[in-house]
Formats: structure tokens, sequence, C-alpha cells
């Protein structure tokens, strides 16, 4: 939004009390809640804020980009009389934004007359369609064992230092709308991309528009900026900017849109910070008791409505504090998204890319966009199949290192070689690896012949006569 | 009927203060600002009060003002309930989004019950009956096979002066009228009711039938009575939400309220979208021409989330006391735990643990003690059976929510983190559940299948708490270590956890399995043991039993035998029989 657009708003000159990011603004009258100011230091630069908290003669406002050299007296606020709000516009794709959704690649502001406010309005649950349709992503631990599907929220939960960076860019490079195993490749319908950095580091934003030049997708990419250096109150914003573009691109423009936030973990440090400021009354770990209800004003901007053919998926990804996936952040999130794909740092220190930790990795929405008619009838069973010897292993692991691998059964002994071939062959791929439907059920198939018949109870006796490729004959 | 009360001074998310009238009542009900957004007065000190709003705030300005409406906040009751889906304030969903568009826009007003659709109305009473609170009047056709029963209001009675004739009216139509004392009354087939009051009944009657559900691991191991209150806690993504839609679909109740306090708009839709095509086995109709939804999903306003659960456990009374048998659903117990924590917060209360306010525990009791299996004050009698999710931070069952819940529920199902990630479904402890009513349906089991279910279950949670002792041991020193007999335990316990405790929700016929299929299956694995025992004892060696091709029959009957072909389990039996019977044979001398 540029500060031309709205002139006049009542002014006041000075503040009552500066704390961290937070003013105290006296002596206005007629504040709405929630409204938008427009904070002049002494030396005539403009920052923005917003209206937290308003009194019969005060106002509490939350300057985004910090109160760094403001001063008691020298500070002027305007109140501009409406909700934050950023223009919308097709030709936003290709370009790339601050965190307030202002331009920083040097072109011009976006050509448009559409403003839509930042907090968006939540969807009506009639509104809603139900999502369906999966999205191929190539890479197995999600296709075959935690679908995506269009409209989904699916984060992916990492920890520092591991390659969710890397993982989000293949899904955004490979992602095309799934089709039933063995039917021909067809020309992938192209994803919208918007992508929001919250707090990173310029190499994590540089990483991912490279990844998005190389693939030849940066037109149709919009970049949000907010990186490690920004004012940390901006990061507030970011998400709910980029969202308000996604939700214009997919719901009055029709297009699929995929949405990745990075990192989540950073967005809650900085409503933590407010919160802390304010005196709040804290729940986990200082965090605000509202962290749930913000998070989900987000996460809950995904999906699909009647009135549009569009969809809107979101990536969020987030850094678990101490690889704790307790911790509130990921905590909070896994209780809104629709699943969750987990990086675990054993299968990375292994070498194994992508480290997707497969046992605690859900995806709710899979059941819905998989088996008859989508990928393949035994996807389903064959998918539950596999986590449940997976599983098996890792109990069969924990034994093994007390007794020893020798003492084991035989079929413990399979176990122990499934679950080293699923992590190496199915799990494991090449970065620039983009496998069919129909590829990762057959490697999936050809781990489970590993294992005798007779410990396939997850799936039917006649997919066992199809698939099994094993040397157990009986039965 | 709304007059100005005040003026508001400070505004803070959901909730504002303002300056006014002295006669403001508790809990009225106000409309807030030029908007009119609606409110309820949570506070009162002097001249200022404290106003919860269900809207969002965005734009309110101090100044504007607040109108009174001197009535609580009520839920409207009549027919056209069923079906619905409603916010948390009891807004009609589908109106608003003909109104507004796909998204929620505040101030959007409209009647919670058609005031222009007109039901089949007969009457049941005549002129010159006397009738008092909770009487039938008359019965409005709510489907083509609901009876709704008109009740005359709690608070009325008087003696019959008019009827209207069989026919078909809206719910503003006279159906009655009534001399009270020296007042007539209209009376219509609209009411209302203030969804913090819970409705009257007679008096509590002993709750000793189940509430059947189709799952075995809640039927079979840790049933709820009818009335009863079932607490289901459980991590992110371990199947609170499956489970709940489950009983919504299977249980045996006439009326469903389910309510989405604080979750997934996808998930409230997937409900709209699957119960009008799913037929309820009972009365051969779509479930969804018994079921009333409340969404109030977690992006909705945070105030109206509270409210949310009220509005639900209020209707799901009235139907009670028309003599229905009703289950509600909340999902989840937590979330609204949340807004009263987050409303607390900004009316800067002193907190007690974790920031949740020192009532949290008060107001928990208050709703689950609207469960309840009662005798109406029309006679007649009904239930109101509760199963509230709770979402623990971290999966953490200590924490103050789970913990209070566990004082006023009865029936604790367990969901459990590791059991979900080996996609062990439903993913329900059954080391860490409880029921406290095994004793007060074992009854209706016996007279429904002529068989003694307390024991058998008992029994196979001797196994299946044998095997968690056994597993410690087959953890530091493998299984080999353990006697035949034990091992035959941990093979029985297999078939039971797989065979019977493993559900899954999404295939067809094992979605549901009827109480006699239940006791069939628990029958068949145990029949299982003892004769497997026996020749265990005999020496023969665990791996021809584990061997047996009976086994792996056992364990899939859940999902190959349905429900009206019990008489497969005869020939499951058989072939243990003949299996078992050679084993027998040999190791006899
Ligand atoms: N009985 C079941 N049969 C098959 N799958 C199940 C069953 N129960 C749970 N699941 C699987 O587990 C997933 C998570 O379940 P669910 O959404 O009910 O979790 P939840 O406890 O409600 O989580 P949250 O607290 O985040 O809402 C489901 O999407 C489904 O894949
Ligand atoms: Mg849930």
């Amino acid at each position: 939004m540029s500060e031309t657009t709205i002139l006049g708003g009542q002014e006041v000159v000075g503040v009552g009390r500066i704390e961290g990011p937070i003013l105290v603004v006296e002596g206005a009258a007629n504040v709405s809640y929630d409204e938008v100011v427009e904070i002049k230091d002494s030396r005539g630069e403009l920052r923005r804020g917003r209206v937290l908290e308003v009194g019969e003669d005060f106002a509490v406002v939350q300057v985004f980009a910090g109160s760094t050299g403001l001063s008691i007296d020298g500070t002027r606020v305007r109140f501009l009389g409406n909700t934050l709000h950023i223009p919308v516009a097709e030709e936003m794709l290709g370009r790339i934004f601050d965190g307030l959704g202002n331009p920083i690649d040097g072109g011009p502001e976006p050509l448009t007359d559409r403003y839509a406010d930042v907090n968006g309005q939540p969807i009506n649950p009639t509104a809603r369609i139900y999502p369906r349709d999966y999205i191929q992503t190539g890479i197995s631990t999600i296709d075959g064992v935690n679908t995506l599907l269009r409209g989904q929220k699916l984060p992916l939960f990492s920890g520092a230092g591991m390659p969710h960076d890397q993982l989000a860019a293949q899904i955004v490079r490979q992602a095309t709308l799934g089709k039933l195993a063995g039917a021909p490749q067809t020309e992938g319908e192209e994803f919208a991309i918007v992508f929001a950095a919250m707090g990173v580091k310029n190499d994590v934003a540089d990483y991912f528009r490279r990844s998005f030049t190389e693939s030849g997708a940066l037109t149709r990419v919009a970049m949000f900026l907010n990186l490690a250096d920004d004012p940390p109150v901006e990061r507030i914003v970011t998400p709910r900017a980029a969202l308000t573009l996604a939700e214009y691109l997919a719901y009055e423009k029709g297009m699929h849109v995929l949405v990745v936030l990075t990192d989540m973990t950073n967005y809650g440090e900085a409503l933590r910070q407010i919160s802390n400021v304010r005196g709040e009354v804290p729940s986990r770990k200082g965090y605000p008791g509202y962290l749930y209800s913000d998070l989900a004003s987000l996460y809950e901007r995904t999906g699909r409505i009647r009135t549009s053919e569009g969809s809107i998926t979101q990536i969020p990804i987030l850094t678990m504090p101490n690889d704790d996936i307790t911790h509130p952040m990921p905590d909070l999130t896994g209780y809104i998204t629709e699943g969750q794909i987990v990086l675990g740092r054993e299968l990375n220190f292994a070498g194994i890319y992508p480290p997707v930790t497969v046992l605690p990795s859900l995806s709710r929405l899979m059941k819905d966009g998989i088996g008859k008619g989508r990928t393949r009838d035994d996807h389903p069973r064959w998918g539950a199949q596999l986590y449940a010897a997976y599983a098996r292993t890792q109990d069969v692991r924990a034994l093994a290192s007390v007794i020893g691998e020798e003492e084991l059964s035989d079929v413990d002994q399979k176990y122990l070689k499934f679950g080293r071939a699923f992590e190496r062959e199915f799990v494991n791929q090449a970065f620039t690896e983009n496998r069919s439907i129909e590829r990762t059920l057959e490697i999936g198939w050809k781990l489970l012949s590993i294992l005798p018949k007779k410990e396939l109870t997850r799936v039917n006796l006649d997919e066992i006569e199809k698939y099994y490729t094993g040397t157990d004959a009986s039965n | 009927m709304s007059n100005e009360v005040g003026k508001i001074t400070w505004i803070s998310g959901p909730v504002v203060r303002a300056k006014g009238s002295r006669n403001v009542g508790m809990l009225e009900l106000v409309e807030v600002g030029e908007d009119r957004l609606v409110g309820e007065v949570i506070g009162l000190k002097g001249d200022q009060m404290t106003v919860q709003v269900y809207e969002e705030t965005a734009g309110m300005q101090t100044g504007e003002t607040i109108y009174g409406t001197g009535l609580p906040l009520s839920v409207e009751l009549g027919p056209g309930l069923i079906q619905s889906i409603y916010d948390g304030v009891q807004r009609p969903l589908p109106l608003i989004e003909q109104a507004v568009g796909s998204f929620i826009n505040r101030g959007a007003r409209f009647d919670s019950i058609s005031r222009e659709k007109k039901w089949k109305y007969t009457p049941k009473v005549k002129v010159g009956d006397e009738v008092k609170g909770g009487d039938i009047l008359g019965v409005a056709m709510e489907t083509d096979t609901f009876e709704h029963r008109v009740m005359l209001n709690p608070d009325d009675k008087g003696t019959i002066t008019w009827v209207a004739g069989a026919g078909e009216y809206t719910v503003n139509d006279p159906i009655a009228k009534l001399k009270m004392g020296k007042e007539e009354k209209t009376v219509t087939m609209l009411q209302r009711w203030p969804v913090r009051k819970p409705r009257p009944f007679t008096d509590r009657r002993g709750a000793n039938i189940p509430l059947i559900t189709g799952q075995r691991i809640l039927d079979t191991f840790f049933p709820v009575a009818k009335g009863g209150a079932a607490g289901i806690p459980g991590p992110f993504g371990s199947g609170k939400t499956v489970t709940q839609h489950s009983i919504a679909k299977w249980a045996d109740a006439e009326v469903i309220v389910y309510i989405g306090c604080g979750e997934r708009g996808n998930e409230m839709t997937e409900v709209l979208q699957e119960f009008p095509h799913l037929i309820d086995p009972r009365s051969g109709r779509p479930l969804m021409e018994r079921t009333v939804l409340i969404a109030n999903t977690s992006n909705m306003p945070v105030a109206a989330r509270e409210a949310s659960i009220y509005t639900g456990i209020t209707i799901a009374e009235y139907y009670r006391d028309m003599g229905y048998h009703v289950a509600l659903m909340a999902d989840s117990t937590s979330r609204w735990a949340e807004a009263l924590r987050e409303v607390s917060g900004r009316l800067e209360e002193m907190p007690a643990e974790e920031g949740y306010p020192a009532y949290l525990a008060g107001r928990l009791a208050e709703f689950y003690e609207r469960a309840g299996y009662v005798n109406n004050l029309n006679g007649s009698q009904g239930s109101v059976s509760i199963v509230g999710a709770v979402s623990p931070p971290g999966g953490d069952f200590s924490e103050p929510v789970t913990q209070h819940t566990k004082r006023f529920i009865r029936c604790f199902w367990a969901l459990d983190k590791s059991l979900a990630s080996a996609r062990h479904f439903p993913a329900i402890n059954w080391l860490d559940s409880y029921s406290e009513y095994l004793e007060d349906v074992g009854n209706w089991w016996r007279e429904r299948t002529g068989k003694d279910w307390l024991a058998m279950r008992n029994r196979a949670m001797e196994l299946l708490s044998e095997e968690s002792r056994l597993s410690q041991i087959v953890k530091l020193v493998g299984p080999d270590a353990l006697p035949f007999t034990e091992r035959m335990v941990l093979e029985t316990t297999r078939l039971i956890r797989e065979g019977l405790l493993q559900q899954n929700a999404t295939e067809a016929v094992d979605a549901y399995s009827s109480v006699e299929k239940q006791i069939r299956m628990l029958e068949l694995v145990l029949y299982f043991h003892e004769r497997g025992m026996a020749i265990v004892k005999r020496g023969a060696p665990i791996n021809l039993i584990h061997d047996l091709p009976v086994v792996d029959k056992i364990i899939r009957a859940k999902s190959t035998i349905n429900n009206e072909e019990l008489q497969k389990f005869d020939d499951l039996q058989k072939e243990i029989d003949q299996q078992m019977g050679q084993l027998d044979a040999e190791y006899r001398q």
C-alpha cells in the first residue's frame, strides 16, 4: 500500500508512552479498533502501525518497523481510518515485495484499484468444497504415504540445519495435478506460487529465488520477504499479505495457488514478543493464550470454495526449537493443519534425502484423494501396510539392540531388512528425481515382498496375489 | 425492542467496555456499535459494563452505542433445527452464504428458524385439557419420518381454550390458546430458551443402557451409557475427530448434535457433504435427517466459540424433552476452554493454571452435568449423552482441561500418539482408558445377546494387561525366553489387537460392527485362546499355532464378514476346531 493513497485522518502529535514496538497514543478521539496508523518521526520518516487496543482517550499502537528512533514529543501519529489493506492483482506474480506488501524489486506499484483487507474473512464452511484432487509431488514419502491434496494445509516440521528448504523447493518445482496410476503424463497444470519469508536469512530467500528461476517458475511467483534483519513486528503482517494475494488469485481469478510460508517459528516469536511487551497473561512458554486462534486465522485461509475453480494449498515450514514437536508452535500448528511432514535428524545424518520421518508424518486428507478412480485401488491399504510394517521395524530394532540381531527370529530379521530397504529405496530419492505414482507404488510392493505374506494383514488377499513379488509361497 | 444502554469506552479484540445504564442485566444480550454486532454482558460494575462480542470488532470505535435487549443469550427452538448448520450463536450459515457470499461477513442477521416454512402439524390436545410445562401439544413432521413433538414452554401451565386443527403451519402460526390464570396466551411452535440455563426435567434415571456406536473398542471394551458423558483426549492427529464422526454416523441415538468448536472448516464441510448421502441403518433415511450441526471453526470469532457449546447442549436438551435419545459431540472442548481463557485474559482476571481462569473447572462441570438420562416433565424419558474431545497441549494429559474433565466424566477414551503413528486405529489406548458404566450396562448385553459379555470383556482385558507385562520382558530378552503358555497369550492378544480393537473407519464393512458381530468376534478370539492354550500345555510348539491358516482369517474377519452374515463365524469356529483338533490329536500322547 502506498503512503500516498490515503490522505487525511486525524493526527496526534506526541505519544504518551513507548515500550518496545508499542506506542500508547493519548488524546485521540474516534479511533477504530485495528485501524492502520502512519507514524512520522522527528526527521519526517514514515512508518506504519496498527491499533491493538482503544480506550476513551488513548490508543495502543503496534509499530511494524519497531520504535527505534521514535521520541515522546517528536512523534506524530496519523490515524488512517481503515484496517490494513494491500493491493491485489494478477500482475503481482513475478514480483518481489517487502513484508508489508511494498514492491522492493525496483518495479512500480502494482497497477490496480483492488485493495483487500489483510485480515481476510473466515470462509463459511457451507461455501467450501471438500478437497479431493491430489497433487503429485513426485516424492514417494508424500505421494505414497502422506498424499497432498489441492486445498490442503500440510506443514513441514523441521529443525535447524535440515533440508526443509530443498524439500519445499522440490515440491514446488514438481507439483502437478495427480492422475491415475498408469495414466499417461499430461502437461501439468501449473500452480501460481505465493512465497512468504518471515525472519529467514537472506540466503534462504535467495535459495528459493534461484530455485524458482532455474525451474522457470519465477514469472508465476510472488515473493513477500521479511528477512532476519527486517523489523520483527512486520512479520505479523507478512503471511497475511501473502495470503490476501493468494485468496484473490484463487477465488477471484480461479488459479491453483501454492503458498509457502517460512519460517512460522519466527512468526510465533514476533507474536510472543508483542504479547510480552503488553504484559498479557501467557499460556505455555510465554506464548499468548490466543496463539491457536491467531495461527488458525492464517492456516484456515486454505481450501476451495464453490464459487471458484481455484484452490489454495499451504505448505508452512516450521523449525522446531530443540527438535521438540511438543513445543507450542509445532503443537498448535499440528492441531490446525491437515497433517504434517516431519523431517528427522537420524535419517539426515544417515544421508537420506528427503529425511522424512514417516511414522509421525500424516496427511489427514489423503484418504479422500487416493484409491480407486484417483490413484489405484490398493493405495490406501498398501499405505497402511507400509506404515504398520515400518512401525514394527522400530520395535524389532529396539529388540535387536538388546539381544543382538543374530538372536532375532526369521520374521524379525526380515523386518530389519525391510526397514533398511524402506529408508534407502523408498524414503531416499534424489533432489531431482520426480517419481510417478505407479513407480512409488511399485517400490512399496517390492519392499513389502521382503516380508512373508502372512505378515501383510492390511492389504487384501487378491492384492497380495497381484502385486506380491516375494518368494514366500505359503497361503 | 432494543434501547440505548451505554457508550463504548474501550475495545480489545472480542471484549469491549462501556459506560451507561445501571439497569443492564448480567448475561443480557446486547447489540454493540452502529453495526449492531451481537454481544453478551459478562461483567457489571457501577455504570461500567463489560461485553463479549460474537463478531469481529475491527473498525469499531469508542463512543459507539450499545443497545440492550432485556433478554439473555437464547436459542430459537422449533421444527427446522434438524438438518441445519449454525454458527456458535445459532446464525444459519447457509443463509449467510446466500446473502453475503463465501466469506462470513459480520452484522448479517437471520432468523435461526425459518418463519416461512410450513410444517405438517397434528394436535394432540383438545379444548378443556389442563396442560403444564413440557406437555406435548401436537406433533410436526420435521422430516418425512421425524416427529417433532411440540411442547408447552416449561414455565407455562393452564387450560386449553383453542387448538388449531391438523394442517400446515409456520412456526409463527398459533397452534393453541391457553388460559393461564386471567391471561390468555397464544402458543406457536417457536420457543426461546436461554442457552446458559439447563432445561428442567423431573428427575434423573439410572443410566444403564449403552449408547451403541458400532465401534468395537468403545462398545465392547469401554462403553458409555445413554445419558452418560465420555471424554476423548489425544494429541493432534490421533483420531478424536474421526472417532466423533464415527459416533455421529453410527450411534443408536435419534438425534445427533455435532459441535465443531474451534476446529477445521474442512471437517465441517466433510460432514455436510457426506451425511446427506449416508443412510441411517435404523430409519433408512439419510443421516443428515437426524443431525444438527454447529460450526464455529477456529478462524471464526472466539466469543461465539465459547457460546457454541451452550447453543448445542440447549438444542440437545430440547429434543431430550420430547422423549428422544440425543448424542452430542463437542470437538474440541479444549478450544472452548481456550476461548474462556482468551476472554478472561482480556479482562485481566487473575489466572489460575496455565492462564486459564479459576472458574474453568466450574464451567466444565456445568457442561457435563447437562448430560443425563431423565424423566421429562411430560412423563416421557429421554437422554443427552455427551462425548467431548480434549486437545491437550503437547499431548500431555496432566494439563488443566484434561484433568478437570476427568472429574466430570465417567468414561475416558485415551488416544495414544504411538498407536496412531503405527496406524493402529482407533488409537485408543486400552490400558489407559476406562469406563465406569461397565456394571451398569451388563444387564442390557445379557438381555440383548444372551451372553455374559462382561465376563468375556474382562477376560480379554486380562489378557491384554498380561500382554503388556510380557512385552516388557520381550523387550529385554526377546520372545524366545518366554514359555509357550505365555507366548500363547501373545498370539491371542495379537488377534485381539489387530482383529478386534483395530477398526478402519474408512472401510465399508469394518466401519460399523453390530452388537452381535462384536460379541461373536470376542467369543471367537477367546475360544481360540482356550483351545490353543490347552494344546500348548500339552507341549505343542507355539509356532504351530502361529502358523495356523485360520489365524489370518480371524484377523480379517472384521472386514470380510459383514453384519448380516454372522453365521460365517460358525464356519470360522469350525476351522479352529478342525485345525486345532489336528494339533490336539498329535500332541495328545
Ligand atoms: N478409526 C480410524 N480409521 C482410519 N483412520 C483413522 C481412524 N482414526 C484416525 N484415523 C486417521 O488419523 C487421522 C487423524 O485423525 P483425526 O483427524 O481424527 O485426529 P484428531 O485427534 O482429531 O486431531 P486434531 O486434534 O488435530 O484435530 C485421520 O485423518 C485418519 O487418517
Ligand atoms: Mg480433530
